[in-house]
């Protein structure tokens, strides 16, 4: 049958996906909720980045800067902020043994040594940042 | 246990309504039945007119997909017990246009699973002389789960992606890519490539994972996805950094 025909044939039946399809199941709703953590994962890259730039602009708008960072509501909101891109970075290395699969000669290596290795070079970074941040 | 069970039937008959209804059936409840057994019923005792596909009843030819209380199941694997008390309501795969009753039009998903060229690719065919084409237990064990697939689209149903995106492969063909992609006698990688890097094949997927849930034949092709992004990923920045290479 002609492709054309059947796209456009009238009688068949086609369901149109209400706009809040996602409420549906429990497994599409954590999927979009996990999905919404992505704006916090770009609140926090677009921060470091105005951070940058008021250190190029000089102490002052750094100090300023400093000050705002450290006003109790902006520092609420940042814990909130840490712990919804601390949900994301967990959910996103857990699913690194479904992606990553390797193969010694003809061994499979085991999910939880792909796991451990994205958490060990995780932890190795977060360590070297800690290390220059605090007491270097 | 009950001696009858409700099935809430989708029905949709084009030449006489232009919106689907459902229609109730009360049938004999058997410990042993299969949601198919109960569809047999009425189609043989109650309403010969209800349309629907099956064939193997056995879990191996992938036609008799439905959703049974909204999730997608091979109803001829599907307990009647396992939805009880009832009532059951049968509907016909989600992400297809019915075309009758509980029949849905797959041509679309017929079209994508040859698209990705689901066979064998040789370079070049060696003489039959020389004999098979050999392959050790751990190479067979590389694609053999995605072989599994036998196309009976509950991953397609599953798939929130696939019904907001209709042009997207979709998992079972991308799946079916990659038991051949992982096959060590297969060369035709390169080809697939192009229809899978394309936006509407791998990258379409958000990582749901529903398609993986649902499979009756334990396939991950939700899995296969993410394992063809990183392939499909390293294949790009190694023709970047070795142009000459991938001449």
């Amino acid at each position: 049958m002609n492709p054309q025909y059947r796209a456009y044939h009238p009688r068949w039946y086609r369901k149109s996906v209400p706009i809040f399809w996602w409420l549906r199941k429990r497994s599409y709703a954590a999927f979009i909720a996990r999905e919404l953590t992505s704006v916090f994962v770009a609140y926090s890259a677009i921060m470091l980045v105005v951070l940058v730039l008021a250190m190029d602009r000089g102490e002052a708008a750094y100090v300023g800067m400093m000050d705002w960072l450290a006003t109790p509501i902006v520092v609420a909101a940042h814990i909130l902020v840490l712990l919804v891109v601390l949900f994301h970075t967990i959910t996103w290395l857990n699913l690194a043994p479904m992606a990553i699969v390797v193969k010694l000669g003809d061994r499979k290596l085991p999910a939880s040594a792909v796991l451990m290795g994205h958490y060990g070079a995780w932890a190795v970074c977060t360590a070297i940042v800690a290390w220059l941040l605090i007491w270097r | 246990m009950p001696e009858t069970v409700t099935l809430e039937v989708f029905r949709y008959r084009p030449e006489e309504e232009s919106e689907p209804t459902f229609d109730s059936f009360e049938v004999p409840y058997h410990a042993e039945w299969m949601i198919l057994d109960a569809l047999n019923y009425i189609k043989d005792d109650l309403d010969g007119s209800l349309s629907y596909r099956w064939a193997c009843r056995m879990g191996v030819c992938g036609s008799c997909g439905m959703l049974a209380n909204g999730r997608p199941v091979l109803t001829c694997t599907t307990y009647l017990e396992s939805l009880l008390p009832g009532p059951i309501r049968i509907e016909p795969l989600e992400g297809f246009p019915v075309i009758r009753d509980l029949v849905g039009d797959i041509g679309d998903f017929m079209g994508k699973l040859a698209a990705v060229k689901p066979w064998l690719i040789r370079d070049e065919e060696k003489p039959v002389e020389e004999g098979e084409y050999l392959q050790t237990p751990s190479q067979l064990d590389d694609y053999k789960q995605y072989s599994m697939c036998i196309n009976c689209m509950l991953c397609y149903s599953a798939c929130p992606i696939y019904r907001l995106e209709p042009d997207f492969i979709g998992p079972a063909a991308i799946a079916l890519a990659q038991r051949y992609n992982l096959d060590s006698r297969d060369q035709g990688a390169e080809e697939r490539m192009d229809i899978l890097s394309q936006h509407d094949g791998i990258w379409g997927c958000t990582l749901v994972g529903e398609c993986t849930e649902v499979c009756p034949k334990g396939v991950d092709p939700a899995g296969a996805i993410q394992r063809y992004k990183v392939s499909a990923t390293v294949d790009y920045f190694k023709s970047l950094l070795m142009p000459r290479r991938s001449l």
